[in-house]
């Protein structure tokens, strides 16, 4: 089995976000790796353990993106490659699933490619689903379950996790997931793990390395801003029982008319 | 398709996603502005059905396909359909849902456009579409553009209103045929479980929380020969009736924080914040959460929010219009009771 992960560095959830003048900053706040993508890890190397192969973590992003693919080879990846150019500034989905596709061609005789739901920063949840596309290969995405998965017959079977419960889905290898939380907790780097990591060589590719001319990105977002202050003035309601308080709480919340 | 908007209904063995209406009503905006009309789809088992709906909420023009290869929802055979229908349009919507999401982002990737997925606004300013998209979990917001027609959108559950229906306007929905052949799509269906039901997170008008405080009440007692966790779960399952109890009597659902859902006192598809769902009620109830910024992120849009916490200083009270400093086991009973009283339930 040949198994690719692709992992996002995003600023870790508990950042806090401002724009000052057009910039966005997080602040103080570590980048971490996308805490979705851990998942996808996690099932990676599930199968990994099960079918034996190797898993091989991409990201693409500047340098400091190789940190999330240390904290992928420490859980236990095999290898590593980050993919980074500059004229990758500012792409777009699509363009970064193209540029995703070209590197998993570049592998070779992938099995297939777990990502996470989405990353936290732009909320997009859509890269896998156009890579997928892009590759010709199933897209199978929200999984929950692997319930299947033979390499002879080339076939997967998953579980779905979908708005009014879950869907079992049959498809071809090579194929594309992107794993959700139901899928089980992902595993903490191992002490061995992380000396491994911190040794080693993740080797960069840019476009010309891929074959790829720069992609054109056709969505773009010329204004982040900060969002409108809610002006919110809390009122505490206090009593003397519990049903005084409840009695005044009623009132108030059908004075405002949202029930 | 002359029409500049196409609006795909997810629909599911004649029963339409009620989001999809928003995203037809985003549509028709659009179409407002931008000039022409708007075409609605709906794909799959029941799809006819549904496309004569399309026509009575405002639709100009209803396709549906009821092919076998739709029957069940696909992702590959669904946007090969939606490509080929959107080519020399000016936008596609499509509702936030699952296979919204999905098919619009594949079927950017057939026409080489662009794609805005789980947006909160649209306007148009000299003639191009402008989407209001929250990122980071909405701690920031993106006004984004694309340059490539037609360009995909998603709309954010409850974000946009839903147009009126009105079932004099009629006509007759058109079929089309599909794109794909079976022979040509590598996935296959084979079985589907129903969850427990109940209303759902995404589209409640009302949800009522519980976080780790709910298994804090040193009052009950479990029965016998519980471990600890079990014992804790007992209590936090206790906390959770009173919690369901509020959000029946006010038609809503259940939320949880994550460290609920991660004690294992409740099911993870509850869990609203970052990492779970992000939520827009009018009314949200927090009973016994803390109000941590992953927290916040996925409920801060509610129109009204109410803490009730045991401890003054939680952060949940800074973005709360009515908070009560106390104990949820008193609290939500009495609640749960006045509003019965009034609402006449
Ligand atoms: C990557 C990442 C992603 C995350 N994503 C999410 C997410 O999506 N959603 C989310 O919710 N969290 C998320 N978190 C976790 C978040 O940081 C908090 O840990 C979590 O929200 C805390 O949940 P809580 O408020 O229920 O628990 P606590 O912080 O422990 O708060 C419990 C509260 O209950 C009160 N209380 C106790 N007993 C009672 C009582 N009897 N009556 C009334 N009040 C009582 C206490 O005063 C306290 O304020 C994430 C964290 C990380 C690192
Ligand atoms: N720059 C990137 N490098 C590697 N993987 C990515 C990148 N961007 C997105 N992904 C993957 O695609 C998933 C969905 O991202 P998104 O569509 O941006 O929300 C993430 O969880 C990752 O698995």
């Amino acid at each position: 089995m040949k198994i690719v992960v692709c992992v996002k560095q995003v600023p870790d959830s508990a950042a806090k976000m401002t724009v000052e003048n057009g910039q966005v900053s997080w602040g103080e706040a570590p980048l971490v790796i996308n805490p979705w993508d851990e998942y996808a890890v996690e099932a990676a190397l599930v199968q990994k353990e099960a079918h034996g192969g190797d898993v091989i973590a991409v990201s693409l992003g500047g340098e400091s993106a190789k940190e999330a693919l240390k904290h992928a080879l420490a859980m236990g990846c095999s290898e590593a490659v980050l993919i980074s150019d500059p004229a990758l500034a500012g792409a777009d989905s699509q363009a970064v699933a193209k540029a995703l596709a070209a590197a998993i061609r570049k592998i070779g005789d992938v099995d297939l490619v777990t990502f996470g739901r989405q990353a936290i920063d732009g909320d997009m949840g859509v890269t896998a689903a156009q890579t997928a596309r892009i590759l010709g290969w199933p897209a199978l995405t929200l999984v929950s379950r692997i319930s299947q998965l033979d390499s002879s017959s080339r076939t997967i079977q998953v579980e779905r996790s979908v708005e009014d419960g879950r869907q079992v889905v049959q498809g071809k290898l090579p194929a594309v997931i992107s794993v959700v939380k139901d899928f089980g907790e992902p595993r903490y780097p191992s002490f061995m793990g992380i000396r491994k990591a911190s040794r080693a060589n993740i080797p960069t590719w840019g476009l010309g390395d891929l074959g790829l001319a720069a992609p054109v990105s056709v969505v773009s977002w010329p204004k982040v801003e900060n969002p409108p202050a809610r002006e919110i003035k809390t009122e505490i309601i206090a009593g003397s029982s519990a049903q005084e308080i409840a009695e005044q709480l009623a009132d108030k919340l059908l004075a405002e008319k949202v029930l | 398709m002359s029409n500049k908007i196409l609006v795909f209904i997810d629909q599911k063995n004649g029963k339409a996603n009620q989001a999809s209406w928003e995203a037809l009503g985003a549509g028709l905006m659009l179409a407002g502005k931008l000039g022409g009309g708007v075409t609605a789809l709906a794909l799959g088992s029941g799809s006819q059905q549904v496309a004569a709906e399309a026509l009575h909420y405002g639709a100009d023009e209803a396709l549906y396909c009821d092919d076998a290869t739709l029957a069940d929802y696909r992702a590959e055979p669904y946007a090969s359909l939606v490509s080929s229908l959107a080519r020399g349009a000016e936008a596609v919507l499509f509702p936030t849902t699952t296979a919204g999401r999905e098919v619009a982002a594949m079927a950017a990737v057939d026409l080489d456009t662009g794609v805005m997925p789980d947006v909160t606004a649209l306007e148009v300013e000299g003639g191009q579409i402008v989407a209001t998209r929250p990122v980071y979990a909405g701690k920031l917001i993106a006004k984004t553009v694309c340059s490539a027609k037609p360009v995909m959108i998603t709309t954010r559950i409850r974000a946009f209103a839903k147009p009126t229906a009105d079932a004099s306007r009629s006509g007759s929905p058109r079929a089309v045929a599909p794109a794909v052949s079976e022979a040509d799509i590598t996935t296959r269906v084979t079985g589907y479980t129903g969850s427990a039901g109940g209303v759902s997170l995404n589209d409640a008008a009302v949800i009522v929380s519980g976080g780790r405080g709910v298994s804090n009440n040193p009052k009950l007692s479990p029965p016998a020969g519980l471990d600890e966790k079990q014992a804790e779960i007992w209590r936090a399952q206790q906390g959770f009736r009173l919690v369901g109890d509020l959000a029946s009597v006010l038609g809503g659902a259940v939320g949880a924080s994550r460290a609920a859902v991660d004690a294992g006192y409740i099911p993870y598809e509850h869990q609203v914040g970052q990492t779970g769902k992000v939520v827009s009620p009018d009314l949200y109830i927090a009973a016994g959460i803390s109000g941590a910024i992953q927290h916040q992120a996925g409920m801060r849009t509610s129109k009204v929010i109410v803490a009730i916490n045991k401890d003054p200083e939680a952060p949940i009270f800074k973005m709360a219009r009515f908070g009560v400093v106390g104990d949820l086991y008193e609290i939500l009973p009495a609640l749960t009771e006045a509003l019965r009283k009034r609402l006449g339930k």
